[in-house]
């Protein structure tokens, strides 16, 4: 009965690690996630595609570090996987928000100069028609 | 406003200060003819932009959204290196600073005494700008806190009532912090190695508008601020010693 149990988890795990993994090449090929971030998503799906398929690497690893109750090494795995990609997220923002503030200055200085040299050319148009009008009432 | 008249540029960021913007900007300019002003308008919601341009003393850069006084104050650096000037100022909008102490910040530069001349509150006895109590004791610690990580002694770290010479402003433009930057700034400029000069100015009460700290958030304020000047005084110098 125990038995049954476990291999029916096992098929489980592997079937959603692997549906796991194909989402998030499915969205890379779709250009929903840019390669670039996309890394550390593939890499963890991989790992519990592996744990769910070897299942005596999860009890060994557990045994290495000396966690008595091996489903744990999964939950410290995945813990490492969400604050890994959590802190990469806070990196993409960061650099983003610098680059954001980048084009919003560069936008207001370009606001400015355009509206200096649009005053000039207008006062150029207005003293060059007000020539000709010297002009053709002489 | 039409042409660069001047090397030195008076730098307003301004957030919602109709009320006072264009008198602000009238008294400017009677008291200081021959210099520039900028306006920088982080995207009010009050037409303050307008009414800084219907005055025609000024030049308003108007900022497609709201960036805070790090990226408004860090816009006029980077007109201030475009179009060559000298000396560049930042002069609050909110009508806390004196117009007519603007002189006492620019004439330490034009002397060579300092890279940078800060306005404060505190750097004398007596009739200096009376703060709440526990203001005061955030200001003493940045003090203290601030003299421990680069050796010079600053009185008042958040006064926005600054000078700068276009070596520093140069250096600005490139490097400004974004979130409550006055104090992290003195901490990068010491860091760099820039001289510093404080002069007594006075402060009056705020005309409109609140303080960009509300004491609520004063603990918040102040671990940030304190991790911010710590991590600028850990990382690596962005100008090099001068080579003799």
């Amino acid at each position: 009965m125990n038995a049954v149990n476990t291999t029916q988890i096992q098929a489980i795990a592997i079937i959603i690690s692997i549906f796991f993994l194909l989402m998030i090449l499915y969205l890379i090929k779709n250009k929903r996630i840019k390669e670039e971030y996309s890394l550390l998503w593939i890499f963890f799906s991989i790992v519990f595609v592996v744990f769910s398929l070897w299942r005596e690497g999860l009890d060994y690893i557990a045994n290495y570090i000396g966690i008595a109750y091996p489903p744990a090494a999964l939950f410290l795995i995945l813990l490492m996987a969400i604050f890994l990609i959590l802190i990469e997220f806070s990196i993409i923002i960061s650099k983003l928000s610098d680059k954001n503030k980048t084009l919003a200055q560069e936008i207001g200085l370009m606001k400015l100069e355009m509206k200096m040299m649009k005053e000039k050319i207008e006062k150029r148009k207005s003293k060059q028609s007000g020539n000709q009008l010297a002009e053709t009432s002489s | 406003m039409k042409k660069k008249s001047s090397d030195i540029l008076i730098i307003i960021p301004t957030f919602n200060e109709s009320a006072n913007i264009s008198g602000l900007i009238e008294r400017v300019k009677e008291t200081y003819p021959g210099w520039d002003i900028l306006v920088v308008n982080d995207a009010s919601t009050d037409g303050s932009g307008g009414i800084a341009e219907s005055t025609g003393k000024a030049f308003v850069i108007n900022l497609p959204y709201n960036l805070g006084i790090g990226g408004s104050v860090q816009t006029g650096f980077k007109y201030a290196r475009n179009k060559g000037y000298q000396i560049a100022l930042q002069f609050d909008g909110d009508g806390q600073h004196k117009v007519s102490e603007i002189k006492k910040l620019v004439k330490p530069l034009k002397d060579g005494e300092a890279d940078v001349v800060i306005g404060s509150r505190f750097n004398r006895k007596s009739d200096g700008f009376k703060t709440q109590y526990v203001r005061r004791i955030g200001i003493k610690i940045f003090e203290w806190f601030s003299f421990l990580l680069i050796r010079q002694k600053i009185t008042d770290h958040t006064s926005g009532f600054r000078a700068y010479n276009r070596k520093v402003f140069c250096f600005l433009a490139d490097n400004y912090p974004t979130d409550f930057p006055e104090p992290e700034v003195v901490i990068l400029l010491g860091h760099n190695g820039f001289k510093m000069k404080e002069v007594f100015t006075q402060m009056l009460r705020r005309q409109g508008g609140a303080s960009s700290i509300p004491l609520a958030k004063g603990p918040y304020y102040m671990i940030k601020v304190m991790l911010s000047m710590f991590m600028a005084s850990i990382r690596s110098k962005i100008i090099k010693e001068e080579k003799i």
